[in-house]
């Protein structure tokens, strides 16, 4: 265990380090510079190029610039080109916006996707499996800006409540009870659509994870025995087919930043994503690699976590 | 009509039963090719019938949409403006007054409605077809090829070492190509003479000095072909995928091609691995021992004997790739990053028509349900496929 601590934690490093050159390179090497992002403006004098060019580092070579990144991000001393604010106490503050969604999200998501597989794998080949694996396959296939916007008429018109940013502008004076009514229904639309995939893949898995549980010897035992089916499928059943699930706990950590850059732009809520498309809009190019950085870094805190995960729930897998 | 074919179906099923009798007298199974197997387990699927019904119907839909909406006086013309017809309703008649007669739709009406610029919006549906279907085939096609390379070598020659003349030729040639794209061709042509000399160095003493110290330095097996390459896979998954796409595209200048290389660039992972498992299992089978004991080549194991072996999955999960691909490019569009305008795409007719949400839902609506039902159709068909090609599953 303590060996393979320490041999997974140096593999991640190296892992890091080429993620951290892969993109600084995909990025810097890019056509185009961000001296030249508003060019045709005439408060943009040469000397002001010059000037922006010596003051992030751009002029000087290559391995200079990625030293001095990777220096000035370690060090927190990384400023934001667009407004010079330093950038991980923007993304700190972003983060915590995107945390809510994540959180609430997840919980939607594991609520739902459980019940609804496990029901599908019991009464397999029944109306409700077969309508739950076309609604699966929906959710897939559906565009989230475009289930974005259905859900917004659908709310909009049905209970007429503001649904884009965190709150309703000039609710300050407001009692405390409407505040938090105020910021749960704005909160409700973006988390299920961030839920909408994980619903639809995790109750594909159950389903699937659980079917081939049930069809083991040890459940026919369980039968046999004239156990209730209760007992069968949710105590010997589903104890056994909750073994990779435990395991996704670590896999879900990268969600809080991939995929939400589509939805918080449409809902104006000041997050991780909408934080980086801003970034990508401006050319800013330290919030972009950091933003990856970061994300990286999650990914491979999550499979850490997850094989740990293993170990520990399964202790016939040795790592 | 309809009894005569019957009796010459089942003339035709005689035949074939008895030809599967005088095989089973011979005692031959009976020959049922792996197809028409796949077919009989497909057919039985609903789901995924549609889904290749509809699989095929976008592909004569995206088709003649490019050969109506193509050229400088096409059929349906998806730009041209019409001021006074704008966010008018599906399937309403042209203003014969205030239209000029050359600007009418065909039939003279708009099928699907108008845009805000008096657009018809079945035009330019029809061609966003074409888009949505090119960007996923040759998306896709790209990180099929990566793929199959990729992971066909490190299953393949994954126990093969990589000596550090190499690995240092390599590095030189990628430091190189930074060079070059900085804009320091000198330094480019300094790195990679360097590679040239190690190269040629190596070559020479591989002629002349073998038991030198050098030779045994650089001819130094450092590390495997296969760690080497999933080590690479490992680095690729870490990146957040429609992050990277959404940021090249954006530093990139706009351009339909850009958008089709980089979602294949980033997409190309999943192939590999299933490729590589593939590959393992079946470089360790009999017939591929056999064909080696034959003497066959390499290449000629690989393409004629394992990758038809292997193709099931790779297949599979390229369906569902181009369901994926035309997701992340509408939803590359929607953002404003996706192919340039007056080009219609379906996502960029969904964006400008948020706008008008409430006024002209149909904007919204009939582009949104046109991508829902083509990815959806590509995943039921691919889900479909798996099950069919997959045997392990048919035992089931």
């Amino acid at each position: 265990m303590f060996s393979f601590t320490v041999r997974s934690f140096f593999q991640k490093l190296v892992t890091l380090f080429f993620i951290s050159v892969i993109s600084f390179l995909v990025i810097y090497l890019a056509p185009g510079e961000p001296s030249q992002i508003d060019p045709l403006n005439p408060k943009f004098t040469p000397e002001d190029l010059q000037r922006f060019r010596q003051e992030f580092n751009l002029d000087k070579p290559l391995h200079v610039q990625y030293y001095l990144y990777y220096k000035n991000l370690f060090t927190g001393q990384l400023k934001s080109w667009k407004d010079n604010q330093p950038v991980m106490a923007k993304i700190n503050e972003r983060f915590l916006n995107s945390l809510w969604l994540f959180i609430v999200g997840t919980l939607i998501t594991w609520c739902l996707s459980f019940p609804v597989g496990i029901n599908a794998a019991i009464n397999r080949g029944s109306f409700s499996d077969r309508t739950s694996t076309l609604l699966a396959y929906v959710l897939i296939s559906i565009p989230s800006f475009f289930f974005a916007y259905i859900l917004i008429i659908f709310v909009v018109q049905t209970f007429h409540v503001p649904v884009i940013g965190m709150q309703t502008f000039g609710m300050t004076g407001a009692g405390k009870l409407y505040q938090a009514m105020d910021r749960i229904w704005h909160l409700v639309i973006p988390s299920i659509l961030g839920a909408t995939g994980g619903i639809a893949l995790l109750s594909r898995y159950v389903r699937a994870q659980m079917l081939e549980v049930i069809h083991q010897d040890f459940i026919r035992t369980a039968r046999a025995k004239g156990l209730s089916a209760d007992r069968v499928y949710y105590s010997h059943g589903l104890r056994n087919a909750l073994l990779p699930f435990v395991t996704m706990f670590g896999l879900i950590l990268p969600g809080l930043i991939g995929g939400s850059v589509i939805i918080e732009s449409i809902f104006a809520w000041p997050g991780m994503g909408r934080m980086a498309f801003e970034a990508i809009l401006a050319r800013d190019y330290p919030i972009i690699l950091t933003i990856n950085f970061v994300a990286a870094v999650l990914v491979l805190i999550g499979t850490f976590i997850s094989d740990l995960l293993y170990m520990v729930v399964d202790p016939r897998i040795r790592l | 009509m309809s009894s005569a074919r019957n009796r010459v179906g089942i003339e035709m099923r005689m035949k074939a039963d008895e030809q599967d009798v005088n095989k089973l007298s011979q005692g031959l199974a009976v020959e049922v090719s792996r197809f028409s197997e796949a077919w009989r387990i497909f057919r039985k699927n609903r789901l995924a019938l549609w889904g290749m019904v509809i699989f095929i119907l976008f592909f004569v839909v995206a088709l003649s949409g490019l050969v109506l909406t193509y050229g400088d006086d096409p059929v349906l013309d998806p730009s041209k403006v019409r001021m006074p017809e704008k966010l008018l309703a599906p399937l309403s008649t042209v203003n014969r007054e205030m239209v000029a007669p050359e600007d009418w739709p065909a039939f003279g009406v708009y099928l699907l409605g108008t845009d805000d610029l008096g657009r018809d919006v079945f035009a330019r549906m029809m061609q966003g077809a074409w888009v949505s279907l090119t960007v996923g085939f040759v998306a896709v096609g790209i990180a099929v090829a990566i793929g199959l390379v990729l992971g066909g070598i490190a299953g393949y020659y994954g126990m093969v070492k990589v000596r550090l003349v190499y690995l240092l030729c390599a590095a030189a040639l990628c430091a190189a190509s930074v060079f070059l794209f900085s804009g320091q061709g000198r330094g480019a042509v300094y790195v990679s003479l360097g590679a040239l000399f190690i190269l040629g160095l190596s070559y020479a003493l591989l002629r002349h000095g073998e038991d030198s110290l050098l030779y045994r330095v650089l001819s130094f097996d450092t590390i495997g072909v296969d760690t080497l390459i999933m080590r690479f896979v490992d680095i690729m998954l870490c990146f957040p995928a429609f992050f990277l796409i959404l940021t090249v595209v954006a530093i990139l200048p706009p351009s339909i091609y850009n958008i089709m290389v980089v979602i294949g660039l980033t997409g190309w992972m999943g192939t590999t691995r299933f490729v590589r498992a593939e590959f393992l299992s079946l470089r360790e089978q009999d017939f591929v021992s056999a064909a080696k004991v034959m003497g066959i080549s390499d290449t000629s194991i690989i393409f004629r004997h394992m990758i038809p072996n292997a193709i099931a999955p790779v297949l599979v999960s390229a369906t569902i790739g181009i369901a994926s691909a035309i997701l992340t490019e509408a939803g590359l569009s929607f953002l404003g990053f996706g192919v340039p305008p007056p080009h219609a795409t379906w996502g960029n007719i969904l964006s400008d028509g948020k706008r008008f949400l409430f006024d002209a839902p149909w904007l919204t609506y009939i582009p949104g349900l046109s991508i829902l039902v083509i990815v959806l159709s590509f995943n039921l068909f691919g889900e479909g496929l798996r099950d069919a090609l997959n045997p392990k599953l048919r035992k089931r």
